[in-house]
C-alpha cells in the first residue's frame, strides 16, 4: 500500500511551525517512515505531484499570489492542516491590519511603488476550507505529532480546547495574577502549551490564541482593576493572534487613538 | 548564438522563499539574480508605538531558526537606550542559552540541509539509508542544543523565558548540571562528525572576502564585542551605520548590503573564523586543522566545516557555562522607560545581527532598524555564484543548477530574516 503523502506549505512565516517538524528529532525517522514526504521544501529538495493526503500549512496570505496558491494547495490536499498562529489568524504581522498600509510600506521601503502586498494578513480560513487549526506560535510538537497520527489513523485529533488557565492548575504553577498581579492572558487562550509562560513567572502572552467563547470583557476589566492602562490591553490582545476575531474585538474596544 | 538558462524556481532547504535565475549567453553570463520572494512583514513599522519590552518577543518572530539572535539583540539595544547593563551571571546564563541556539540551528543545516549537497543526495532522511550513524548522531546534538533552549528559555522554538534585563527567571543549578552528560558526550560526538565533515568531497572556489564579525577581547564572540573585520576595521557598534549601507540594487528591487565605499562584505562562520580564530578553544583549533582547514577559509563550500567546528567550540563553551554556573540573586536587572536610541548586536549562527531603536519617554518604540545576516550577505552570495556559474559552465544544467543551490546553501540563507526588510518585491503585474 502506497504511504499517505504529507506536503508541507509555507506562507507569509518565520519557519518556526515547520522547524517544530524538524525539531521531533525522536520521532522523526519514525514520522518519514509513515508518510512519503511528498513536498517539504524546508527539508528536501525533492517533490512529488499532488494530489497530497495531508498538507500542513504554515504561514498566513498577504499576497495576491499567496491568495491564489492557497487555492491550488486546497484543491490538491484532500485534508488541510492549518499550523500555527500565522495561520490561523494572520500572526504578527497581522498587526498591519489595524494601521494605514501605505504608512507602513513608506516606513520599510525605499521605494514603496515595487510593494506589491496585500492591506492586511490573513489566516487561511479566510480563503479556503481547512479541517483542522493547529494552535500556538510555535505548535506544540507534541500536539503536531497528535495530529499527524490522528489524520493517518482516521480519528479526531485530541487537542483539548478548554483554557490555558487549566494547565497551571494541572501543572501546580502559583497563579501570577493572583500572587503578584501580574496580567495572564490564560483564562481566555486556548491550552497546548503546557502553560509555559506563568511556569516562568510571566503571564500568558496568548500564542496560542482565543479559546471558544472566551469571557475577554471581564478579564480587560481585571486588566484595568490591576492599573493597565486602555493602550497597553489593547496591545495585549494585539500580538500573535491580533486579528483572531475574540482578540480583534477586545483590542478595538480599548483602542482609544 | 547559444543561450542556457539556469532556473532554481523555488530553493529548498533554506528556511523562507528565495529563488535563482541565470541567464548564460554564448558563455558568458548576462543576467543573475537571487531573489528573495517572501513576502515582507513589516516588522520594522509594527514595533513603533509598542512599548519597548514588546520588542524582544516581536523580534524572535522574524525567524524560528534563530529567535534567540533577535531576543538577545532587541534586549541589548533596549537595555542601552535604557542605560542599563546586564553583566555576570546573567549575562553567561544568555551566552548559555545562545550556545544552545547555535548548536541546534548549526547541526540542522550541517547534517540535515547542506552535507546532502556534499553527498549527492536530496535530503537528509535519504542520507540517512547511507549515513545512519551521522544523522543519528546528528539529530542527537540537535536535540541537546534543544534542550539547552528549553531549559534557559522554557520553549525551544520562540522562547518565552527572556526579556529585557535579562530573564523572568532562572533556572535552577541542580537543571543546568543535569545537562552534564549529554554535554560530555555531545563534545566527542562534534570531534567525530567534524572528521566526516573534514572528509566530504569539496568543491574548489577561492575568494576574497572582507569578513566583518564581532569580536570580543577573550571570547570566540557571540553575544557582544566590538566591530572588526579581516582588513584591520574596529569600531564600537553604533558606528555600524556609519561604515556600512544598503544599495538598492535596480535588478533586483533589493537592497544590498555594503560598505560605505560600495564593497560586499561576509558575514557568518567564515567570517568569524578569520576575525577571531585566536579566541578559539585550543582543542577546536587542533580538530579543526585536522579536519583541514586553517586560520582564514576562503573557500565558501568549506564553511560547513566552520559550522561544525564552531558547534564544538559552543560545547567547550556551554559545559564551562554550566560548570561555573551559580544561580544568581535577580533574574533580571531592573529597568525604567526613558528616551533615548540604543544598539545591539550579536553573532546569529548566520553572522551578526543589529538592532537600533529608538524610544519616546514613555518607552514606546519610535523607530526600529533591524539589520538582519542574510541581507548583509545577498551581494556576496551573487558574486559566490557567478564565481561558481563561470568555472562550471562545463557541467549540465542539472549539475551546476544543484551546485548553485549549494552555494547559496553555504550561507545557511535565512530567507525569513532577509525579507522583513529587503527592500525587494517580486513585481507580480
Ligand atoms: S505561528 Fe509563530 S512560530 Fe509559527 S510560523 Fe508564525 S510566527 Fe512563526
Ligand atoms: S503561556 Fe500563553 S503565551 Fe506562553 S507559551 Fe503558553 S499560550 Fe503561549
Amino acid at each position: 500500500m502506497p504511504r499517505p503523502k504529507l506536503a508541507v506549505w509555507k506562507f507569509s512565516s518565520c519557519d518556526g511551525c515547520q522547524l517544530s517538524l524538524l525539531d521531533l528529532e525522536d520521532e522523526l525517522m519514525a514520522v518519514a517512515g509513515a508518510v512519503e514526504i511528498a513536498y517539504f521544501l524546508e527539508a528536501t529538495r525533492a517533490t512529488a505531484k499532488g494530489p497530497y493526503d495531508i498538507s500542513l500549512v504554515e504561514g498566513s496570505i498577504t499576497t495576491a499570489h499567496d491568495a491564489q496558491r492557497i487555492q491550488k494547495v486546497r484543491k490538491q490536499s484532500k485534508m488541510l492542516v492549518a499550523i500555527g498562529a500565522c495561520a490561523n489568524s494572520g500572526g504578527i504581522q497581522a498587526l498591519k491590519n489595524f494601521a494605514d498600509h501605505e504608512d507602513f510600506i513608506r516606513r520599510v521601503y525605499a521605494r514603496p511603488g515595487y510593494i506589491s502586498t496585500l492591506a492586511t494578513s490573513t489566516g487561511i480560513a479566510d480563503h479556503v476550507p481547512v479541517d483542522f487549526e493547529l494552535r500556538g506560535c510555535p505548535v506544540n510538537k507534541h500536539q503536531l505529532v497528535e495530529v499527524l497520527t490522528a489524520a493517518l489513523s482516521g480519528r479526531k485529533p485530541n487537542v483539548p480546547r478548554y483554557a490555558e488557565c487549566m494547565e497551571c492548575k494541572r501543572r501546580g504553577t502559583v497563579c501570577v495574577t493572583v500572587a503578584r498581579g501580574e496580567p495572564c492572558l490564560g483564562p481566555v487562550v486556548q491550552a497546548g502549551c503546557g502553560g509555559l509562560c506563568p511556569a516562568v513567572g510571566r503571564g500568558c502572552y496568548g500564542c496560542f490564541g482565543p479559546m471558544e467563547t472566551p469571557n475577554t470583557a471581564a478579564l480587560a476589566a481585571r486588566f484595568a482593576d490591576l492599573g493597565r492602562t486602555p493602550a497597553a490591553i489593547r496591545d495585549g490582545f494585539r500580538l500573535f493572534n491580533a486579528n483572531a476575531e475574540a482578540f480583534r474585538e477586545e483590542g478595538d474596544r480599548h483602542d482609544q487613538a | 548564438m547559444t543561450k542556457r538558462k539556469i532556473k532554481v524556481e523555488a530553493l529548498a532547504r533554506v528556511e523562507g522563499e528565495g529563488a535563482l535565475d541565470v541567464t548564460i549567453r554564448n558563455g558568458t553570463i548576462t543576467n543573475l539574480k537571487f531573489r528573495i520572494y517572501e513576502p515582507p512583514r513589516f516588522f520594522e513599522a509594527l514595533l513603533v508605538g509598542r512599548m519597548f519590552t514588546d520588542a524582544p518577543d516581536i523580534t524572535a518572530r522574524i525567524c524560528g531558526i534563530c529567535p534567540v539572535a533577535y531576543l538577545l539583540g532587541a534586549s541589548q539595544a533596549m537595555e542601552d537606550a535604557l542605560g542599563v547593563r546586564v553583566e555576570g551571571p546573567l549575562r553567561d546564563l544568555r551566552r548559555l542559552v545562545y550556545a544552545g541556539e547555535w548548536i541546534e540551528s548549526h547541526v540542522l543545516h550541517v547534517a540535515m540541509l547542506h552535507m546532502p549537497d556534499f553527498l549527492g543526495f536530496q535530503d537528509a532522511l535519504r542520507m540517512a539509508h547511507d549515513h545512519p550513524q551521522i544523522v543519528e548522531s546528528a539529530l542527537r546534538l540537535k536535540k541537546l542544543g534543544n534542550r539547552i533552549l528549553e531549559v534557559i528559555g522554557g520553549r525551544a522554538v520562540h522562547p518565552v523565558n527572556l526579556k529585557v534585563g535579562g530573564f523572568y527567571s532562572v533556572p535552577r543549578k541542580a537543571a543546568l548540571r543535569a545537562l552534564l552528560p549529554e554535554l560530555d558526550w555531545a563534545i566527542g560526538a562534534a570531534g567525530t562528525l567534524l572528521e566526516a565533515v573534514g572528509r566530504l568531497p569539496m568543491p574548489e572556489l577561492e575568494r576574497d572576502y572582507l569578513f566583518v564579525a564581532l569580536r570580543h577581547p577573550a571570547e570566540y564572540a557571540v553575544v557582544d564585542g566590538r566591530l572588526a573585520s579581516n582588513q584591520g576595521m574596529d569600531i564600537a557598534l553604533p558606528e555600524y551605520f556609519d561604515h556600512f549601507r544598503e544599495d538598492h540594487e535596480a535588478h533586483s528591487n533589493a537592497l544590498h548590503g555594503r560598505t560605505n565605499d560600495g564593497r560586499p562584505y561576509h558575514v557568518g562562520p567564515l567570517a568569524r573564523w578569520a576575525v577571531n580564530h585566536d579566541r578559539l578553544h585550543p582543542d577546536v583549533q587542533a580538530a579543526a586543522s585536522k579536519a583541514g582547514i586553517g586560520p582564514v577559509v576562503r573557500n565558501p563550500f568549506q564553511s560547513i566545516i566552520v559550522r561544525t567546528a564552531e558547534v564544538l567550540q559552543a560545547l567547550i563553551d556551554a559545559r564551562a557555562l554550566v560548570e561555573a554556573y551559580e544561580e544568581p540573586d535577580a533574574p533580571a536587572v531592573p529597568v525604567e522607560p526613558r528616551a533615548g536610541t540604543g544598539y545591539g548586536c550579536t553573532e546569529a549562527p548566520r553572522g551578526i545581527c543589529v538592532h537600533r531603536y529608538t524610544l519616546n519617554d514613555d518607552g514606546t518604540i519610535a523607530a526600529a532598524t533591524i539589520v538582519p545576516p542574510t541581507a548583509q550577505n545577498q551581494p556576496t552570495i551573487e558574486d559566490d555564484l557567478r564565481a561558481v556559474v563561470e568555472s562550471n559552465l562545463a557541467l549540465d544544467d542539472e549539475v551546476l543548477k544543484w551546485r548553485c543551490e549549494q552555494t547559496i546553501r553555504n550561507y545557511d540563507p535565512c530567507i525569513s530574516c532577509a525579507t522583513h526588510f529587503l527592500r525587494l518585491t517580486i513585481d507580480r503585474g
